[in-house]
């Protein structure tokens, strides 16, 4: 990894578990730039020509294979923006990390946005991993505009499990997923605000084809003055089943907004949507503290249970 | 060793303050296997509480080998070694079972969950990696909160009501279970129960009603106090017992 130093490696690690250049497929890109590519015999990896950005081509029935596309900011100032397009090929199996990491040491603001497009294609199945990460002591923010747009086609599968770890000041999520017949999608979310920070997270999940199904699951925890708003959205056009559930642990003085809507299109449409915001139970801590932790070990060890 | 002086806990119910603990005075010793019985609301949790400090006494004092605890908190009498497992167990999202015994156990040190969870009644392989979250059924959480307990060395455990909820088999594993840490270690055991079974492997039996210690001895001494005169001490006073309930004469 000559071309990383140690703060790429930490961060490498922390967003995608990456210890060493990871088996498969990978891309990994760095202030603005595609730094280090990979291909499979599977999977091939193309930089965009119109935009910055790159192509990933899952073939037909490629099973058990990883693709790894982390980014790293590690420049003051930088605003980046990416256009990522995945095409998962009709009865794949994969693994997508992706991820985005910025250690920001100066007083400018570092920003990605990345615009992720998905193709899940017939029977394929897709399990994508986002992790989101800020660094960096100094003044600029740390800020990550995500939008991801799936399209699951019939009997196909996807996981997304999208994570915002720490230290990201501003951040905009946008998602939205249509789903057509017998497909199927679960979602969750996990999400943990300190300082000043504020998240807004999007989700619409348009259930298209008969017998498509959903779960959204999202359980946030907001510290300090942070603010989190939350919209999740089933809409059922056929028969189908969507559970929609917001889970947020409340601290401090937080604000925590759960919007979650669910609208039936179709009579045969089982939707179903639940949220709650609530402070940590005070017996939770109580019964950690007869086992000898001390209050805020308690409480540590209930919001890393809770967001996990 | 364990003793209690003149305690009493007092708590602010909805309509104003609630005297739910009267003038407790009980010395409890080293490997010894109390159990404390009497009719609902007597206040035996209530008493539990205030010996692993999640109540604060209103008044008096507890003293634990010789250190006065009366103003500790919660954490720093488990370090002491008191534990209690609750008659309500809370649930964890996303914390494991074994994750949990391990936190019981201590950082670092080592846990055999496999055997705690034996122990329990429960199938390790099962319930090792299940959380304990809402998809555990009563008696299942009831278990693992025993199991909590077991996983730790303490000089005091208090186990409230552990039987409740819990299957005829399992219980008398249960039984087994606790006769057999009594046994080996020194441990003070209270276990809060209504159970005849658990009554008579007690070395001693201590009676409790409307707040107060009503009576303390061995078995042999209590046992015919429960089952034909005491029946519910409210009897007189009580406006819903009758003759035909059979709780009151529990
Ligand atoms: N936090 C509280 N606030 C107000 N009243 C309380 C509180 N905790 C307990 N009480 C009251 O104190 C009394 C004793 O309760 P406690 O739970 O100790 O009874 P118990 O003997 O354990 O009963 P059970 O056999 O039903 O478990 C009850 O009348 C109860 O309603
Ligand atoms: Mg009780």
């Amino acid at each position: 990894m000559k071309l990383l130093n140690a703060i790429d490696k930490h961060i490498l690690q922390t967003v995608a578990g990456m210890h060493d250049m990871p088996q498969g497929a990978y891309n990994i890109r760095k202030n603005g730039e595609g730094i280090i590519r990979n291909s499979t015999a599977n999977i091939e990896i193309i930089p965009k020509t119109d935009k910055p950005g790159i192509d990933v081509i899952v073939k037909p029935g490629a099973r058990g294979e990883s693709v790894h596309i982390p980014v790293i900011l590690t420049a003051e100032g930088l605003e980046d923006m990416v256009y990522n397009s995945f095409d998962i090929g009709a009865g794949a199996d994969v693994l997508i990390v992706a991820g985005c990491g910025i250690h920001n040491p100066g007083d400018k603001n570092s920003r990605h946005d990345g615009i992720h497009n998905f193709i899940v294609r017939k029977g394929a199945r897709m399990r994508y991993v986002e992790k989101h990460y800020g660094e960096g002591d100094s003044h600029g923010k740390k800020i990550l505009n995500p939008k991801t747009v799936v399209e699951i086609e019939e009997d196909g599968y996807a996981e997304m499990e999208l994570v915002q770890i720490s230290g990201v000041d501003d951040t905009k999520r946008d998602t939205e997923a249509r789903l057509y017949k017998n497909a199927h999608l679960l979602v969750t979310e996990r999400m943990l605000t300190d300082g000043d920070q504020y998240a807004e997270s999007k989700i619409i999940v348009e259930l298209l084809g008969r017998d498509s199904s959903a779960r959204i699951i999202s359980r946030s925890v907001g510290r300090d003055n942070s603010r989190q708003i939350f919209y999740p959205v089933a809409v059922g056009m056929n028969r189908c089943r969507a559970h929609v559930q917001c889970d947020a642990i409340i601290m401090h003085q937080a604000q925590i907004r759960s919007i979650p809507e669910i609208a039936a299109n179709h009579a045969d449409a089982q939707l179903v949507h639940e949220a709650a915001i609530g402070k940590i139970a005070g017996e939770q801590l109580t019964k950690l503290m007869t086992m000898g932790l001390s209050e805020s070990e308690a409480e540590e060890t209930i919001l890393r249970g809770f967001l996990k | 060793m364990l003793e209690i002086k003149n305690l009493s806990l007092t708590l602010e119910g909805d309509k104003g303050p609630v005297e739910i603990l009267k003038d407790i005075n009980l010395v409890l010793e080293d490997h010894m296997f109390y159990v404390f019985t009497g009719p609902n609301g007597g206040g035996k949790s209530s008493l539990a509480k205030v010996i692993m400090g999640i109540y604060q006494a209103t008044t008096g004092s507890i003293v634990l080998d010789g250190v006065d605890i009366t103003e500790l908190g919660v954490t720093e009498r488990a370090r002491l070694g008191i534990g209690y497992a609750f008659q309500q167990p809370p649930r964890f999202k996303g914390l494991t079972v074994g994750e949990l015994l391990q936190l019981a156990a201590g950082k670092g040190k080592q846990v055999k969950e496999y055997n705690l969870l034996l122990d329990v009644g429960l199938c390790p392989q099962d319930y090792i990696d299940r959380e304990v979250d809402f998809s555990l059924s009563g008696g299942e959480l009831k278990r693992i909160e025993i199991a909590s307990l077991l996983a730790r060395k303490l000089k005091l455990a208090i186990y409230d009501e552990p039987e409740a909820g819990i299957d005829l088999w399992s219980f008398s594993r249960l039984t087994e279970t606790f006769q057999k840490i009594n046994e080996k270690f020194d441990t003070t055991m209270i276990l809060i129960s209504h159970q005849e079974r658990i009554l008579s492997i007690a070395d001693e039996i201590i009676l409790i009603a409307d707040g107060r210690i009503v009576e303390k001895g061995k078995r042999a001494n209590i046992w015919p106090l429960i089952m034909e005169e005491v029946s519910c001490i409210n009897c007189d006073e009580c406006t819903e017992g009758t003759d035909e309930v059979a709780e009151c004469y529990r």
